[in-house]
């Protein structure tokens, strides 16, 4: 079996991950930050060591700005639904996930005005395109820094640089690079970092977060929840300090104990390193579907300009059906169809029928890609 | 003069108590972790145990790193 859906969550994990998390279970296991005897402590210092690794890996300077969360998705909620308000404007990208566009859509609903710059059939923005969309009501550009669904790499640092020229905060969306690709908040001038945990960090679902840079004022960052947070109990009001502000419950710490061990795997291997790979990778994938009669591969075609995401379709066969056959003939698991991305599907040219995505990460080797390619080629041949 | 050896550094919650702890370790600041002393009333369970002629060169590594001291008190 192939697992390619790397781009959903990868798979398998570094074996640290899971050793981390059952060590936690078996051995730790109390709720971090509840109460001072050794075990909370233990399990406070495991979340807070996955915390400054996070900080570490996107050179972000204190760690007690880094959130934990369920998901990107929470982040990016955290951060749209609590510093947009009617009246406000906010500048996105045609190429987003709905972790973006349906929090922006509602909050449209609510009085915000959304603009979304298109971006180019294969996937690429054109910085000066946002700039040209920014009003007088502008505060807050929005930008995943690669596409889930093709992989293009959208020009973040320049976007940053814009936003700091007109006053504007930059929230990134790195669900799709953060581990395979460098993301550092100061040189690529990001003020708000939403990332997953278990896509490129390896760590397990659940977890993730938000980065908030020093440029925002957290005070005005309105929570998603309100609750427990194991500080100023005296109290009934929700604490304005950080991260308690806007880490409600118990958190996952099993989840962080992973995440950490996920990180360090990356930071052992290298992002630069790891981006070598998975940049090799993608272009013997690419090359690869290309070369194959009745192969339409989407995106920039150039794995230096993407992640190791690679989406196409098969003339004469449905995206739906490739997927079955690549698994129950080949063994090789993928995601076909919009992957939570309507409006990159249609910046694409893939609407409503969607495509086939490989995704691969650092565990992938040339050999799966090539087994991956000859099964295409065998399905190609069939839909003739 | 002071009778006391050491001084607690209390802080809004766990999570700051760890950022205290380890600026003040990467400055050279002999620290330990602590459950609060039960004199001592705090929100958080943990407070960063100094010695106690270390509280201004301890106050200045903390704040420097935005870690909001609630108090400092001897021990």
């Amino acid at each position: 079996m192939i697992y390619l859906d790397n781009a959903a969550t990868t798979w398998p994990k570094p074996p640290g991950v899971a050793e981390a998390m059952l060590h936690y279970l078996n051995n730790v296991g109390a709720n971090p930050g509840r109460s001072g005897h050794r075990l909370a402590v233990e399990a406070a210092r495991i979340v807070y060591a996955t915390r400054e690794a996070v900080a570490g890996l996107f050179n972000a300077p204190d760690p007690l700005r880094v959130v934990f969360g369920a998901n990107v998705t929470e982040a990016l909620n955290l951060v749209l639904r609590g510093l947009l308000h009617p009246g406000h404007h906010v500048v996105t990208s045609s190429m987003e996930h709905n972790s973006v566009m349906r929090p922006l859509r509602e909050l449209e609903r609510q009085g915000v005005r959304v603009t979304v710059v298109g971006c180019s059939p294969q996937g690429s923005l054109d910085p000066t395109l946002v700039e040209a969309a920014i009003g007088p009501d502008t505060k807050m550009i929005v930008l995943n820094h690669a596409s889930n669904v093709v992989g293009t790499l959208l020009p973040l640092a320049e976007v940053g640089r814009i936003a700091r020229l007109h006053g504007l905060l930059l929230l990134a969306d790195v669900a799709q690079t953060a581990g395979a690709f460098p993301v550092d908040m100061q040189a690529d001038a990001i003020d708000l970092l939403a990332f997953t945990g278990h896509n490129s960090l390896y760590g397990p679902m659940g977890t993730g977060g938000l980065i908030i840079g020093e440029r925002v004022d957290a005070s005005l960052l309105e929570p998603l929840k309100r609750g427990g947070t194991g500080s100023r109990s005296e109290r009934e009001e929700q604490p304005d300090f950080l991260p308690d502000a806007c880490e409600s419950g118990t958190p996952n710490g099993v989840g962080l104990a992973g995440l950490g061990a996920g990180i360090r795997w990356v930071q052992e291997r290298g992002v630069q390193a790891i981006r070598a790979h998975e940049m090799a990778l993608a272009q013997q994938l690419i090359d690869g579907l290309r070369a194959i009669p009745g192969v339409t591969v989407y995106g920039s075609l150039d794995a230096t300009r993407q992640t190791a995401t690679v989406a196409f379709n098969l003339a004469g066969m449905q995206p739906s059906e490739v997927g079955l056959r690549l698994d129950d003939e080949h063994s090789i698991l993928c995601r076909v169809g919009l992957h939570c991305a309507p409006a990159a599907h249609k910046t694409l040219g893939t609407f409503p029928v969607g495509a086939v995505r490989f995704g691969l990460a650092a565990l992938n080797t040339p050999e799966h890609v090539r087994t991956a390619v000859a099964a295409v080629r065998q399905l190609a041949k069939e839909a003739r | 003069m002071t009778a006391h050896e050491y001084a607690v550094i209390l802080v809004h919650s766990t999570s700051h108590a760890m950022r205290a702890e380890k600026v003040l370790c990467d400055q050279g600041i002999a620290c330990k972790m602590i459950p609060v002393p039960r004199h001592i009333s705090s929100d958080c369970g943990v407070c960063v145990r100094i010695l106690h002629q270390d509280i201004d060169a301890a106050r200045r590594v903390v704040e420097a790193a935005s870690v909001e001291i609630e108090s400092i008190r001897p021990v």
